[in-house]
């Protein structure tokens, strides 16, 4: 059959380029602010706070285009979803930028004061969260709900691993009071790490919404 | 519930089969669009609807239309009196040549009615309905020639109203107005379906989309999916209907 919306498809295309590019300026933003706050480099921190304002505009241009697209092609079924879908996953891609700029903001506030534990769940945290970004924006791409579903289901592992650091730093505040102020910046940090993986969820039920045409909020365990 | 029910409903002009096997019920007091591209079929089928198409001298139809409890083909029906409960309303307004107040009232006189009082007070009325009485009520007497596409058309809804039918069938009613026009005939539609049930054919989908409580989609004299107008846009059961809906074809 031939396809008559070639314009339509065309900027569909791009915009689809331009959220795959957000979608790597919020790992590199992920990134750079836990290196930040692993090397107790403040500079490097500062560049994630500065390139934040790249993540907005970005943002702003996407949903710019998707009003555009809306006004002048008036898409409807599949169509409209894909846009809808655009438009969401912008904002929540958005959304994590600011969480990074937050770890970023944390690294800033802590100074080259010593950590009081190494972050190596922290880091785990960021690993799996921006792998979750990734693949999440790849299942985007192929229109694949069941690896969405199951992208959803890594969450889990992210809550555990919260679930972890937060023991583990009340344990130091409750043991040395003096620690509560870099023990609360680290706790704040794994937070905005949590916060990310949820907003990755987020993307892959809009994901399943683009498919499916259902919105159905994937549980995958009761952790 | 005063549904109308198409049921096994086939026309054919001659040779060419233009409707095939339609099936459907339409909810009453509801707008119901019909979509479908060129040549499917849609205004074939809003005119079996009242007996519009009798008048092609070889059109064939089968199969029935069951509304007000009787069969609308049924050699007992009259045919007047199909039409008096079915109005239409067409593409291109078509005012009769005469007055704007004659237009209106013509249908009733040739109704019986002769109460002076009564014909002017209905006359009023339908145009009140129509939102045209406000526009022209300064020159009821003038030719209604004389108006905008728009309000032409608003004239011809008012006509059809005046003689109280049941259903109003809009074939392509916006076609020929301007974007003020239409929006004005999207919002009568609307303000109408309170008490008549309203069956509009259209190309424009978005007005289908704006207007309508259920949509149709015909292709090929076949009715490929027809439910609530909300869901059609953003859920289409059939890809078919995707297809068309999002202008990859037609």
């Amino acid at each position: 059959m031939q396809t008559t919306r070639k314009t339509f498809r065309e900027n569909m295309k791009a915009l689809e380029k331009e959220l795959i590019c957000e979608s790597e300026m919020v790992s590199v933003a992920i990134d750079r602010s836990v290196n930040a706050l692993k090397d107790l480099d403040v500079e490097k921190a500062k560049k994630v706070v500065n390139d934040d304002i790249n993540i907005n505009k970005k943002r702003w241009e996407i949903e710019e285009q998707c009003i555009n697209l809306l006004a002048t092609q008036q898409p409807v079924a599949t169509d409209l979803r894909e846009l809808i879908a655009v438009l969401s996953i912008s904002t929540d891609l958005e959304r994590m930028g600011d969480h990074a700029e937050g770890i970023a903001k944390i690294a800033i506030m802590h100074g080259n004061k010593p950590l009081i534990k190494p972050l190596t769940d922290v880091f785990r945290m960021a690993e799996k969260s921006t792998d979750m970004l990734t693949k999440s924006l790849e299942a985007f791409v192929n229109r694949d709900a069941e690896a969405a579903k199951a992208i959803c289901g890594e969450d889990d592992e992210v809550d555990k691993l919260y679930d972890q650091v937060y023991r583990e730093l009340l344990s130091f505040m409750i043991e040395d009071p003096k620690t509560i102020t870099r023990a609360t910046y680290l706790l704040w940090a794994a937070h905005n790490l949590e916060r990310i993986a949820d907003r990755v969820t987020n993307i892959c039920e809009r994901i399943v919404f683009l498919v499916t045409g259902t919105m159905e909020e994937i549980k995958t365990s009761n952790y | 519930m005063n549904n109308i029910i198409i049921k096994d409903l086939s026309l054919a002009y001659g040779e060419k089969q233009v409707l095939k096997r339609i099936n459907q019920e339409i909810e009453e007091k509801k707008i119901t669009a019909i979509i479908g591209p060129s040549g499917c079929g849609k205004s074939s089928l809003l005119r079996c609807i009242n007996r519009m198409n009798e008048l092609i001298p070889d059109a064939k139809i089968m199969g029935q239309i069951i509304f007000d409890k009787i069969d609308i083909y049924d050699s007992n029906t009259d045919v007047t009196e199909v039409r008096q409960k079915i109005g239409m309303v067409f593409q291109r307004p078509n005012p009769f040549p005469k007055s704007i107040y004659e237009n209106v009232a013509y249908g009733l006189r040739i109704n019986g009615l002769k109460d002076k009082n009564k014909i002017s007070e209905t006359v009023e009325r339908s145009l009140d309905d129509c939102g045209l009485l406000k526009e022209v009520k300064d020159r009821l007497h003038t030719s209604a020639t004389e108006l905008s596409g728009g309000q032409q058309q608003r004239l011809c809804i008012a006509r059809a109203l005046a003689i109280e039918p049941k259903v109003i069938l809009m074939d392509e009613p916006c076609s020929a107005l301007d974007p003020a026009s239409t929006f004005k005939i999207e919002e009568l539609m609307v303000k109408l379906k309170t008490r008549y049930t309203v069956i509009i054919v259209t190309h424009n989908m978005q007005q289908a989309a704006r207007v309508s409580d259920t949509t149709g989609f015909l292709y090929l004299g076949e009715l490929i999916e027809f439910g609530n107008t909300k869901k059609l846009f953003t859920k289409p059961k059939e890809k078919l209907t995707e297809d068309y809906i999002s202008g990859n074809f037609g």
